[in-house]
């Protein structure tokens, strides 16, 4: 703090409100961050904390409704609050670089790439064009794309995610700026992919003396990437210091909650608390009961077009074979697009396989008679991703958590009444969230109704696919130690899917790790991430952010 | 962002929706005095919709009886929009004739909203075969001009004005149609409806209970637009002659009987004509209001 010499920005008091129709939300209420030159920061906090905020307001990109009521933001000793749009202007990109969250959306799709990474040299007037042209390939090269001169030549949509992402890196570095700020840049990504991004804009800055600011809710990605880390929460800093430091030794309680709420390889299983210790090491040995769900080398193809009109199949399952026993969970780990949501929805009798067989209690799905499909569905529930598009938001609490109580005939309205109110108890929510909205609720809150829902017609397996991925992680940790807990309470099995490896390992008795359709590894979860057999297992336990924080704990 | 209920077990249920209309009602009157064009707007259409019920107490002359010695006159503190070829009072008789416009107007939307709605509901959410006829057909309607479509029926039902506003109904169900089949289609992809089919619930109670509800919004907001639409097409086709018979006071009528004092006697087809102008404004206004607020909400 007293070398001021290195100082390359520095906020100070920074307050931003935001006016709505009838009242102002604090969203950051007077922060304090240094950056020095060189220096990676990352402003970690979980949603609603204000970070996005602070990024936009360093930007000066601000949405119309925000406004700096307090605070300076010092850049090179020049306070950007007072700037003119004008003046903006002529930083933005040449002196400040900003790496946009979602890269799909970020690149303009009727611009060819290699015009979209050299823009900022044009619009500074850094360039002519054909040396910007040059340039744009040589950034590109730079930020790790194969190929460069291909790239620059071709539209957004012809490149994945992470090939967007670092042609967004290489538009933000093209001028050579004194600071990048990275508002969430890979949380869009698969983790493999994340790794080698963080890697890059690592080895970049510290390569070219370009300061980073990362905003990030991923403590485990600060951990790995940053000199300092500066915690956010509800629009106050929390804590700030060395990265070592503040993982070793946190000062601030929600920084302790954070560092324990998040999944780390280093965690065990997850278990309710009163479970018997010794039933975890016993568990995956093979059970006596015929298996739950069985599916049998099934393999399924989309029909797909491509952009000249070929008709061609798509395979996203491929020859997969799997067992799910009473009371186990599976985990199923994958990157996207590795058909592990494909393989759970012909487990839950979805889709239908294109061959192989799905079979429920023994029996073959397609033989089902219409009453024994409805008892199979009973049986076997949902927990969906996203709680916010699971719920009808035009019901209440009680109507939804009701619902499969009232489909499947069980008991009189009287007892309905009280088996909800139970059900809600279960899961750790107040009797006054009734007759509440979904709207009303947080997205945890929402979760777990849609899991009060799922448990109401005492399933024996539910398939979560991605249960808490769109939630904070100190919401993960509650969740998955509720999930935990009901099925000690209830011997129910999972079917668990997420591309989160740590948050498998969390919960899973056996774990099968998914790619371009093939169960590549299917194998105890002890074994799965300790002793891991396939190349790509490896590839993924190594990209997991999180090392520091391993060894920190 | 939290909220509170301090109240008993009991109590909450019956509680809260009074509680929650009273809430939405105060922002609705607040948001209406921030905008003067929609308080102008909602006060014509509160006017119009108050002279269709009770036009007595907007005036105390008969609209059907006109003096002979007052005709043609020019509007004046004693006769607003000035009297016609046989002294009738014009004021009088565009407050009568709203009456009779409104409720064709009503029988327009509501036929085009009805059918609209189950064709549309159908079509989303059967699919396949059911939704390539229906969607087919709906597609010939949208191809062939709304008022040559409404001629053709009038033509087959008779003249009147029920028939009008069947005729004009009618003309809008492909347009309901399509967006009640977008929406169906949006919302049916949605995860909570499939849950509902681990719930043990069957497609019809799906249908009603989880599809319809969220569906519903932008087709109840058409119909909002469509009204002024409706008012343009049901003055248009009485102006053409096929609604009432002369006497008898209506808006498109009215236009039309002021043609032949074009020179002498403006008033005649332009105050009439304004008055349906304002009308379809402020409806679409009103419309355009809803529209926004639909939007902020979901």
């Amino acid at each position: 703090m007293t070398d001021t010499s290195n100082l390359l920005l520095a906020v100070r008091g920074l307050k931003v409100a935001y006016r709505t129709r009838d009242r102002v939300i604090e969203a950051v209420r007077g922060v304090d961050i240094d950056v020095r030159r060189g220096e990676v920061v990352a402003l970690v906090g979980e949603s609603g904390s204000g970070k996005s905020t602070i990024a936009h307001a360093i930007m000066g990109m601000l949405p119309p409704a925000a406004s700096i009521t307090a605070g300076t933001v010092t850049f090179d000793g020049e306070d950007l609050t007072r700037l003119s749009e004008r003046a903006y202007r002529r930083l933005r990109g040449q002196r400040l670089g900003w790496v946009p969250q979602d890269p799909m959306v970020a690149l303009n799709p009727s611009h060819r790439v290699g015009r979209q990474v050299a823009e900022p040299l044009l619009i500074h007037r850094l360039a002519s064009k054909a040396e910007a042209k040059t340039r744009a390939i040589e950034a590109l090269g730079r930020v790790g794309l194969g190929q460069p001169e291909i790239r620059a030549e071709q539209f957004p949509h012809e490149l994945s995610g992470g090939m967007r992402q670092r042609a967004l890196i290489a538009g933000a570095l093209i001028c050579g700026p004194a600071l990048i700020v990275a508002d969430e840049p890979t949380t869009a990504l698969d983790v493999t992919v994340q790794k080698r991004i963080l890697d890059d804009i690592g080895a970049l800055a510290a390569s070219s003396g370009t300061a980073v600011l990362i905003i990030t809710h991923d403590l485990a990605v600060a951990a790995d990437r940053a000199d300092r880390i500066v915690v956010l929460r509800h629009g106050t800093v929390m804590e700030e210091g060395d990265a070592r430091d503040v993982l070793r030794n946190p000062q601030d309680a929600y920084t302790r909650l954070l560092l324990a709420s998040a999944p780390s390889l280093s965690s065990g299983r997850r278990r309710h608390a009163t479970s018997h210790p010794a039933a975890g090491a016993v568990r995956p040995l093979p059970d006596p009961r015929p298996p739950l769900v069985a599916v049998e080398n099934v393999t399924k193809d989309f029909a797909v077009s491509d952009a000249g009109g070929h008709r061609g199949t798509f395979r996203a399952v491929d020859g997969v074979s799997l067992a799910i026993a009473p009371g186990e969970t599976l985990g199923l780990v994958g990157e996207s697009g590795s058909g592990k949501s494909t393989l759970a929805r012909i487990v839950l009798g979805l889709v239908q396989p294109t061959s192989g067989e799905a079979k429920f209690e023994g029996r073959a799905l397609a033989g089902l008679s219409a009453a024994e499909e409805r008892e199979r569905r009973r049986q076997v529930q949902p927990v969906y991703q996203n709680p916010f598009s699971s719920l009808n938001p035009r019901l209440t609490v009680a109507e939804i958590v009701g619902e499969p109580l009232a489909g499947f005939r069980l008991g009189d309205r009287e007892w309905r009444r009280r088996r909800t109110l139970e059900l809600l108890d279960q899961v750790g929510l107040p009797h006054a969230f009734a007759e509440r909205l979904p709207a009303e609720l947080s997205g945890g809150q929402r979760q777990r109704v849609a899991i009060a829902r799922a448990l109401a017609p005492e399933p024996a397996l539910v398939v979560c696919d991605e249960p808490v991925s769109a939630l904070d992680v100190s919401i993960q940790a509650q969740v998955l130690d509720l999930l935990a807990e009901l099925q000690h309470r209830h011997g129910l099995a999972y079917l668990f899917i997420s591309h989160d490896l740590a948050v498998v390992r969390q919960v899973s008795d056996r774990v099968g790790v998914m790619k371009d359709g093939r169960i590549v590894e299917l194998d105890t979860a002890d074994e799965v991430f300790r002793a891991p057999k396939h190349p790509y297992t490896r590839l993924l336990l190594d990209s997991i952010p999180g090392r520091r924080l391993a060894e920190a704990s | 962002m939290t909220m509170t209920y301090p109240r008993g077990e009991g109590s909450a249920a019956a509680g809260r929706p009074v509680s929650r209309a009273l809430g939405e009602l105060r922002i609705a009157t607040a948001s209406l005095l921030r905008q003067p064009g929609l308080l102008l707007a909602s006060i014509v259409l509160a006017t119009v919709l108050s002279a269709a019920l009770f036009p007595q107490i907007f005036t105390p002359l008969n609209p059907l009886r006109g003096s002979g010695a007052a005709r043609l006159l020019a509007p004046s503190a004693a006769h607003w929009f000035g009297t016609d070829q046989l002294g009738r009072d014009l004021l009088t008789r565009v407050v009568y004739g709203t009456g009779e416009s409104v409720k064709a107007v009503a029988v327009a939307v509501m036929v085009g909203l009805v059918l609209g709605s189950v064709i549309g509901l159908l079509a989303g959410y059967v699919g396949r075969w059911v939704d390539d006829i229906l969607m087919r057909v709906m597609d010939v309607l949208l191809a062939v001009p709304t008022l040559l479509i409404s001629l053709a029926i009038i033509n087959a039902l008779g003249f009147g004005t029920f028939n009008i506003a069947i005729a004009v109904g009618i003309g809008s169900v492909a347009s309901f149609a399509r967006v009640m089949r977008s929406e169906v289609l949006k919302v049916r992809q949605m995860p909570y409806v499939e849950a509902a089919s681990f719930a043990g619930i069957g497609p019809l109670r799906t249908l009603i209970r989880h599809v319809l509800p969220n569906a519903a919004g932008p087709v109840l907001v058409l119909a909002t637009l469509e009204l002024g639409m409706a008012i343009l097409s049901v003055s248009a086709l009485s102006f053409l002659g096929f609604g009432a018979p002369p006497p008898a006071p209506e808006w498109g009528l009215l236009v039309a009987g002021g043609r032949d004092y074009m020179a002498t006697a403006w008033w005649l087809t332009t105050l009439p004509g304004l008055v349906i102008a304002i009308t379809v404004l402020s409806a679409n206004r009103v419309a355009r209001a809803l529209d926004r607020r639909h939007a902020a909400t979901f």
